[in-house]
């Protein structure tokens, strides 16, 4: 680290690199005006969030489901976890914010906020849906054996028995694409969404200063710190549980 | 032989332009201090301009060449474009000493070493942007003017007042978007996109009511982009009179130079030829009061 910092603090552009990136009194003056606009990412993340939850476990649900008859299904789905993860999510977003409302269609809203939350919940339903796909398939085969011997249906072992053990086991990586879609909201600033990215540039350009990027980093950590302790917690206490369960200390 | 041909026609071409951008201007005298040899530039006998790419008319003219879009900075052709060359003239560098680079409005006034000797392209100053980078002295004044689409209710404003109610756009990082929120103050929160076109495309889309742009630019908008829109008015100058500057980096001495050079060019009145010539008819939109 020493070694950086020296690197870095003797390096001839450093007092030029100091003067456009630490700023200390714009960063006091700029941090309301960017916390204002990073309110904006914030409900982005909420919403989005709360529908991502359930859509990628649906997804999940249908690509597990056995047999010939739902081959079709199964095969959309992969279909559709394929593409939404392998298109960036800027692209989608872009597609969509300036595409859906270029169609013209009376019903069709324009709303750039709406389609940045559809953009995001179909890319994110793809790579949350996995994470589900691998907690269920980590569920010993023999709980939803032991399940259906006892007269539960297929529906109601996946409801009751299989899906509460492997969201307990997913919550950490859960946690991690959370994290990712939270730093992701900054995209919906190509459609002209004035959030905490946008109001950076802006205030950057406007006086040829960097120092507003510190602020805006400051927020996201802020906010994803707290996030990544709790998962932590979260990750011992179930671990405590199954423990103590277990009759092991 | 086909070498020597194609330099004998870009002579002939670049004389023909030189003779039509220049108009009614004397033969230049050096400026004392300024000799070539003694500037400092990026490569020795060669003047590198930065612009940003698209270059659209007015500020640029010409057809478009590889890298340029819209227009070509190497025509001669357009405000921006013409006063380049003036300046360049007046320094005395030959049309074929003059090397023309493509540079993100963004990558201009980043820290670091620059890649040109100065850069063109609708560059307001202001005294914050001028502890990043120096700017020249102004080349021209500029108005921000609002842009809607025909035969919709933003179009009827006659005041400032009258823009409230609309939601506005502007590529973020300029004046335009700047004067949105500073002057307009609109009840509905502005859009800030990453280019013109993007404002252009979300303004077509009916995503906004109207796009701000500088009076000049508001020509390629109505004339290229949307056909179906028109200047809905000039938008008053509140503050200080915004004007452009040829930016270069921190401390570049060769400022000094293009300064005395603009100040000739004001002073023999080139500058107002060329504003006549290229910015005339776009200047006649009604002020909003």
């Amino acid at each position: 680290v020493a070694a950086v910092v020296l690197l870095v603090t003797r390096a001839s552009g450093w007092e030029e690199f100091k003067a456009y990136f630490f700023d200390w009194e714009r960063y006091r003056e700029s941090f309301p005006e960017i916390a204002d606009a990073f309110w904006i990412n914030v409900k982005i993340f909420l919403i989005a969030e709360a529908i991502i939850l359930f859509t990628a476990l649906g997804l999940a649900v249908l690509r597990g489901l056995p047999g010939p008859v739902f081959l079709p299904i199964r095969l959309l789905a992969i279909a559709y976890a394929d593409f939404f993860r392998g298109v960036p999510t800027i692209l989608v977003i872009l597609m969509l914010g300036t595409g859906m409302p270029a169609l013209g269609i009376s019903w069709v809203p324009i709303s750039e906020m709406f389609w940045a939350i559809v953009a995001l919940v179909l890319v994110y339903t793809a790579y949350v849906s996995e994470v589900y796909r691998a907690g269920i398939e980590s569920v010993h085969p023999s709980q939803d054996a032991a399940a259906r011997s006892l007269g539960l249906t297929r529906a109601q072992s996946l409801r009751h028995v299989v899906i509460p053990q492997a969201v307990r086991r997913v919550v950490p990586p859960l946690l991690n694409d959370f994290i990712g879609l939270q730093k992701d909201t900054a995209l919906v600033s190509v459609l002209g969404v004035v959030e905490a990215l946008r109001q950076t540039q802006i205030n950057e350009a406007a006086e040829f200063n960097g120092t507003y990027y510190l602020v805006a980093a400051t927020l996201f950590v802020a906010l994803t710190i707290p996030l990544a302790r709790a998962t932590d917690w979260l990750v011992a206490r179930e671990r405590r549980q199954r423990l103590a369960a277990a009759g092991v200390r | 032989m086909r070498k020597a041909l194609l330099v004998a026609f870009a002579a002939m071409l670049a004389l023909v332009a030189a003779t039509t951008a220049s108009g009614d201007q004397t033969t230049t005298a050096a400026i004392p201090g300024c000799a070539i040899d003694s500037l400092n530039l990026q490569e020795e006998g060669t003047l590198t301009i930065g612009a940003d790419n698209p270059a659209f008319p007015p500020w640029f003219g010409g057809t478009p060449r590889s890298p340029w879009k819209v227009s070509d900075p190497r025509s001669g052709q357009g405000y921006e474009s013409a006063v380049a060359y003036a300046i360049a003239r007046q320094l005395g560098f030959a049309r074929g000493d003059i090397e023309w680079t493509y540079v993100p409005f963004a990558r201009s006034y980043r820290p670091g070493r620059k890649p040109f000797d100065f850069f063109i392209t609708q560059v307001s100053y202001s005294p914050e942007r001028d502890r990043a980078v120096d700017f020249s002295k102004a080349y021209y004044f500029l108005k921000q003017a609002v842009v809607g689409l025909r035969g919709r209710p933003i179009t009827r404003a006659r005041t400032v007042a009258d823009l409230r109610p609309y939601r506005l756009g502007a590529q973020f990082g300029t004046t335009s978007y700047n004067y949105i929120t500073r002057f307009i103050r609109p009840s509905s929160s502005p859009r800030a996109y990453d280019t013109n076109d993007l404002a252009v495309q979300a303004l077509k889309n009916g995503q906004i009511d109207g796009i701000v742009v500088d009076t000049p630019t508001t020509y390629y908008v109505t004339t290229v982009q949307i056909p179906n829109s028109r200047v809905v008015g000039q938008l008053p100058t509140r503050g200080a009179r915004e004007r452009l500057g040829l930016v270069f980096e921190r401390g570049n001495a060769l400022r000094t130079c293009v300064n005395r050079a603009i100040d000739r060019l004001w002073r023999n009145r080139t500058i107002n030829a060329l504003q006549r010539r290229w910015l005339a008819k776009v200047e006649r939109a009604r002020e909003l009061k």
